[in-house]
């Protein structure tokens, strides 16, 4: 990858399903915003993070960027080619540089094909590998990159033989055996025993360092993101409200809902005393969402600009991007250390 | 509780409640000391209440099937119970897809304190809800068990809610507890080696530089019986004879017990 990634106002709607009846008695179809308008960049051989709540739509946002759904606005350049404009030969050449790696392991893997198998599709769909002994010699590497090894051991396995780390690992192996420069990898750790999470993370990190891959990693939980990323943004109901550098949103965090998200993680200290500042209620539905800032009727420092104006990304740094009226006003209340 | 479905069964051992073995109690026994004894609140709240029924109703069928009050006085322990809960007592004639799954959760522990029990068994209460709303429910928690005198037995794999609520720890691996003690020394010095390793395998949002360890291997099938220590595959310091025999759970310090041959 040569000049990254860059997201220009994108934007994805949902049409809101309607019963027979209602759709006889109003006109009017209702979207869910899942993706409201949202701008970023990804950097070459960076680990992005994407951090929200539920249904704050950093999934949508991750599928929308390996062109998995089709937006209802909006750019996505991966090295400044818009990836919505391409179609036939062109798409399928730009298929093969980004990957996605899923929450649910369980289903990501073909539960009749053996390992070896599900790993080498990816190279007869894209007609990669001159006959089968070199597929099945690419598959091998890819196994032995995941640390899935000895390889031959693995590659007749099938996925239930496997436990739940070793099949997510599997599932990096089948991502990374096309090459790819870029990897969306969706909240890969969230359903892995604790005690196995570190070594995924650590594989992101070992995959960005030795093969230069990219990464976007979708999470909701923010101690994760602090030990494998280089840069965050926060997402709250389809938009972003703060993007900056590692330390810069864990020292230095600006928007109140970011305040928020850090003061709410447990900490495994039970020395350390909480110092939490909670908002009211929970996310609201993303078909009608506030006017103003969407944060405003939760955040415990919102004015009446709040909820008349919409506040917009800007730079307070170099390194550091927030979307609030009233920014770092909450930051005093967090204790970083 | 002894709510393990057929074909599980208890095949050994006793649950001494207040000074009487449970697990001779029959079923007719036991249904008297569910939900007035002990309650329990379960991981799924979205599935745990009744789709037909209001928030309300759940409670107050609970007050009137277990004890002998008329339904006025069941309503009016119903909307206190509400207040307790942070839920507005506008909304006791709503029904649970109406409510947020963070709400919902409020009224599974209402459920659970509804007839004043001694012990609540909350099972992974927070792991189906988001992180600002699993902290919302963690102050309750703390507020309620403050005023509700409860001792809480809190199931869960989130070590950093440990560290934030409890007061005494048991760790568990592959059906065996391996150490039990308080909980800052048990932070500070783990003494069993799958502590150890759990303690460095979670990261720690407020510390800047971290290096995380993980865990080779995966937990043992409890299919097939294991000879020696069921953690024995796993640990960076097994020995011969922890492949051999397994090591008893004793006590090391006042309160403080471990099951590994390497801390005697």
């Amino acid at each position: 990858m040569k000049t990254g990634i860059k997201v220009e106002n994108l934007k994805k709607y949902f049409p809101v399903q309607k019963s027979f009846l209602e759709t006889l008695l109003s006109r009017k179809t209702e979207y869910v915003k899942a993706v409201d308008g949202i701008s970023f960049e990804i950097k070459p051989k960076e680990i992005f993070g994407l951090v929200g709540e539920s249904g704050s739509g950093k999934t949508t946002t991750g599928k929308l960027l390996i062109r998995l759904i089709e937006p209802t606005d909006g750019k996505v350049l991966f090295d400044d080619v818009n990836i919505f404009e391409l179609d036939g030969e062109e798409l399928r050449n730009f298929r093969r540089r980004m990957q996605i790696v899923f929450q649910d392991v369980a289903a990501s893997l073909n539960p009749r094909m053996s390992i070896g198998e599900s790993i080498k599709h990816p190279l007869e769909i894209h007609r990669i590998g001159e006959n089968e002994d070199e597929r099945k010699k690419m598959v091998f590497e890819a196994l032995e990159k995941v640390g899935l090894s000895p390889p031959e051991a693995f590659y007749y396995k099938y996925p239930h033989q496997l436990s739940g780390g070793q099949r997510q690992r599997a599932c990096f192996a089948r991502a990374i055996v096309l090459n790819p420069e870029f990897i969306v990898a969706d909240e890969p750790i969230a359903m892995i025993d604790v005690s196995l999470r570190a070594q995924i993370m650590d594989l992101m990190i070992k995959l960005k360092e030795q093969n230069n891959i990219t990464f976007l990693y979708i999470t909701h939980d923010l101690a994760t993101a602090k030990y494998i990323c280089n840069r965050i943004a926060i997402m709250y109901l389809g938009k972003i409200v703060e993007i900056g550098e590692r330390d810069e949103i864990y020292n230095n965090p600006q928007h109140p809902y970011t305040v928020a998200l850090l003061s709410s993680v447990p900490v495994p200290n039970p020395k350390y005393k909480p110092k939490r500042i909670i908002p009211k209620g929970e996310i609201p539905s993303p078909i009608n969402p506030p006017p103003g800032c969407r944060f405003h009727p939760r955040c415990p420092i919102a004015t009446k600009k709040c909820s008349l104006e919409e506040p917009k990304l800007e730079r307070i740094n170099s390194n550091h991007l927030v979307a609030c009226h009233h920014p770092g006003k909450t930051s005093p209340l967090y204790d970083s250390k | 509780m002894k709510l393990v479905p057929p074909p599980g069964r208890i095949v050994g051992g006793k649950i001494i409640f207040e000074g009487k073995n449970l697990v001779e109690f029959s079923e007719d026994e036991m249904r008297r000391i569910r939900g007035k004894k002990i309650a329990m609140v379960f991981q799924d709240p979205m599935s745990s209440l009744n789709p037909l029924m209001k928030i309300g109703d759940h409670i107050i069928e609970l007050i009137l099937t277990h004890e002998n009050v008329g339904k006025e006085e069941a309503l009016e322990r119903t909307e206190k119970l509400l207040d307790e809960l942070g839920i507005s007592r506008e909304r006791i004639n709503d029904y649970p897809h109406q409510f947020s799954g963070g709400m919902r959760q409020r009224v599974m522990i209402g459920l659970a304190l509804a007839l004043n029990p001694d012990l609540v068994i909350a099972d992974e209460p927070t792991t189906a809800l988001d992180v600002i709303v699993e902290a919302q429910i963690l102050n309750l928690m703390k507020k309620l068990k403050k005023n509700y005198n409860l001792t809480l037995i809190l199931i869960t794999h989130n070590i950093g809610i440990v560290a934030e609520m409890a007061d005494k720890v048991g760790v568990m691996y592959a059906g065996k507890l391996v150490e039990f003690g308080e909980s800052l020394p048990l932070f500070e010095n783990p003494q069993h080696p799958y502590t150890e390793a759990l303690l460095d395998a979670v990261p720690n949002i407020r510390l800047s530089e971290q290096t995380l360890k993980w865990i080779p291997g995966s937990p043992p099938s409890l299919l097939e019986p294991i000879r020696g220590c069921r953690f024995a595959p796993r640990c960076k310091y097994a020995e011969k004879k922890c492949f051999e025999k397994e090591p008893e759970f004793i006590e090391i310090g006042k309160g403080r017990f471990v099951a590994c041959h390497l801390r005697k």
